[in-house]
């Protein structure tokens, strides 16, 4: 064997290598447009299609049987304040599960179970977390067909994937960081506050934020307990002029969200209510990349003081 | 300093305490009690709110006889089982019809060879035993074209489908499962316009609006003589059978010693002539009205059907049958 028709061979090896390289490369940007593409055009679609309704006048504007003038301020407002709820009650929740079944918890069956258990739970359909709603808040806690009881649901339906993001955030964190605090004398809760909170806290957003986005858009749950359709006033304002300065009655007012204005245009007979459905979901979006926005920037500043 | 002032002019554009009217039940009957809630409320200036909401006519009735609300949007009347459910909770309550709601056979426009359908051709269409059968309109009827037949029509959750049911094969629900359902009815009306062997049913207004790419079947019904083409005029003078029906609105006898409620349901038997007819549905006649508000205001309780709908009723006979709760 001559040197010369190995190197051939080699030649001819890597190229062929080179050539799948290329083919999967291939195949991961198609798989990828795909979705991106499809996004789009749905996306332009509706953006298209609700872009005459889209305007100052539609977003503080009730709704009216009047295509023309109906707005979606009772159905953003509301959806504003369910997510407010939910985030108060799921990221709580949600990261100190997390961060117990990671960092405290002993690893035994018992805990085994609870991990198959949120990950399963993670997968029951919203509508079951509707009807647990409606007998646990809206009657056994008499919250009644209101804000809080629609932000508990919610709060409990993406309560899996906020405890599942968490894990898997703080699973991330190199186990030399945890020996390195707890040689320096740190305590386990001053590791979990110092280092493995901070540490993890850009991955722990990203599942708050795609739990957030499921809640938003989620329907079946919340019409379940019984949020309304058509309302035509604002719950009370959350601040007040007179002492205690804060009023939480708004917690117990009766609402609407989005999704659910959405759908009753959808289904109206009069082609001019497809327009603000359109212009409606384009506002979801809209509110739904806000959050994400939001999160990015929160991201990125954490990010900073991490030094490693 | 600056953060008062914005809570301050938060504090000032919330309303002070109002009264809340609490409408729920019917898809169908909903965008009426819309339009009817937003007038109400304009006129008021927020003095009396309203809300509305969407748990079906079954779902409004559970709501309904548990008193979470005060009024309840039915497009069938009130059942044996929801009587008896609210009768065990005490609630009473008034039967007020409030529009039309007429069923609407439509055909796509280039389809040449219906000029009227007869009850009789619809039941063999749309019968259960007529499932994976009847596939082809000569089956049907001799004299139509060998084209496939292509159903489309409301699903199963739906009060327009159990009142088709009800008037053309006889029997609640009772129909063939072979064809192409949708809850949305926006759906049916793409399906049977892009098909000229399609047929399809749903409500008036749907067919109002998509006039341009629709055609209505003119019914003939059983015993009739004329086939008739559903309209405002066809409907509200009874000639369009068996395809028309009233709907209605409940509200609890609880209720009505609340003012508010009372000033609400006045308005919208008042009001209803124009504000039905704007959201695309057909009116009672002003007798009927009357008759309805008389009605309320003398509280004749209970329900005009005994728990059983009925196809072909007379407005002007439920309004002043003896009620039953």
């Amino acid at each position: 064997m001559t040197p010369a028709r190995d190197l051939g061979k080699i030649r001819a090896l890597i190229a062929r290598h080179k050539r799948w390289d290329m083919i999967f490369g291939l195949c991961g940007l198609l798989a990828l447009m795909i979705g991106v593409l499809t996004f789009s055009a749905l996306f332009l679609d509706m953006a298209l299609d609700g872009l005459p309704r889209l305007g100052w006048d539609f977003i503080t504007s009730f709704p009216s049987r009047k295509a023309g003038q109906a707005g979606i301020l009772s159905a953003w407002v509301g959806s504003a304040l369910v997510m407010l709820v939910t985030a108060f009650f799921a990221v709580p929740l949600g990261v100190a599960s997390g961060v117990y079944l990671e960092e405290y918890a002993r690893k035994n069956w018992i805990t085994d179970i609870i991990e198959i258990n949120i990950t399963n739970l993670a997968g029951v359909p919203s509508i079951v977390y509707g009807l647990l709603a409606l007998g646990l808040f809206v009657y056994q806690f008499d919250f009644g067909q209101s804000v809080l009881s629609a932000g508990l649901t919610l709060a409990l339906l993406i309560l899996p994937v906020v405890i599942v993001a968490t894990r898997e955030a703080i699973r991330s964190i190199p186990q030399a960081i945890r020996e390195g605090s707890y040689a320096c004398g740190a305590t386990q809760w001053q590791t979990v506050r110092y280092h493995i909170l901070p540490y993890s806290s850009a991955g722990i957003l990203t599942g708050i934020i795609i739990g957030m986005a499921r809640a938003i858009g989620e329907t079946a749950p919340v019409i379940t307990i019984g949020a309304l359709t058509f309302i035509a006033f604002l719950p009370p304002a959350p601040v007040q002029s007179t002492p205690p300065f804060l009023n939480f009655e708004w917690l117990f007012a009766g609402f609407t969200v989005m999704p659910i204005q959405m759908f009753n245009w959808t289904s109206r007979p009069e082609a001019a209510f497809l327009v603000n459905a359109a212009a409606a979901g384009f506002v979801l979006v809209a509110m739904t990349l806000a959050m994400n926005g939001a999160a990015i920037w929160l991201r990125y500043r954490l990010r900073r003081n991490i030094k490693w | 300093m600056k953060y008062w002032l914005i809570a301050g002019a938060l504090a000032a554009a919330a309303p002070v305490h109002a009264q809340i009217v609490k409408v729920d039940g019917s898809s169908t009957v909903y965008p009426i009690t819309e339009a009817v809630a937003e007038e109400f409320q304009k006129m008021k200036r927020g003095a009396i709110k309203v809300t509305v909401g969407i748990s079906g006519t079954g779902g409004g009735f559970k709501k309904f006889c548990r008193s979470e609300t005060d009024v309840s949007d039915a497009s069938r009347p009130i059942s044996a089982k929801e009587m008896k459910a609210c009768a065990e909770a005490g609630i009473k309550y008034i039967e007020l019809p409030v529009a039309f709601d007429a069923l609407t056979v439509v055909i796509n426009p280039k389809n040449s060879w219906i000029k009227e359908l007869k009850v009789e051709e619809l039941k063999k269409m749309w019968e259960p035993v007529a499932q994976g059968k009847i596939t082809h309109w000569n089956q049907v009827n001799p004299s139509w074209p060998n084209a496939p037949l292509k159903l489309f029509g409301p699903g199963a959750d739906s009060g327009t489908f159990d009142y088709f049911t009800d008037a053309i094969n006889g029997k609640e629900k009772s129909s063939r499962g072979d064809f192409t359902a949708s809850e949305d009815d926006n759906v049916l009306v793409q399906g049977v316009s892009r098909d000229v062997n399609a047929i399809g049913y749903f409500g008036l207004a749907y067919y109002v609006e998509n006039k341009d790419k629709l055609k209505a079947a003119p019914i003939l019904n059983k015993g009739a003589s004329k086939a008739v083409s559903p309209s405002l005029e066809t409907v509200m003078d009874g000639s369009y059978q068996p395809l028309a029906r009233p709907i209605f609105i409940y509200v609890s006898d609880k209720s009505m010693n609340k003012p508010e409620v009372r000033e609400f349901i006045e308005f919208y038997l008042k009001h209803a002539p124009a504000l039905v007819k704007e959201v695309g549905y057909v009116p009672l006649s002003a007798q009927h009205y009357a008759q309805a508000l008389k009605n309320f205001s003398t509280k004749k309780l209970g329900t005009g059907f005994g728990g059983k709908n009925e196809v072909g009723i007379r407005v002007e006979e439920l309004l002043v049958r003896e009620g039953k709760l």
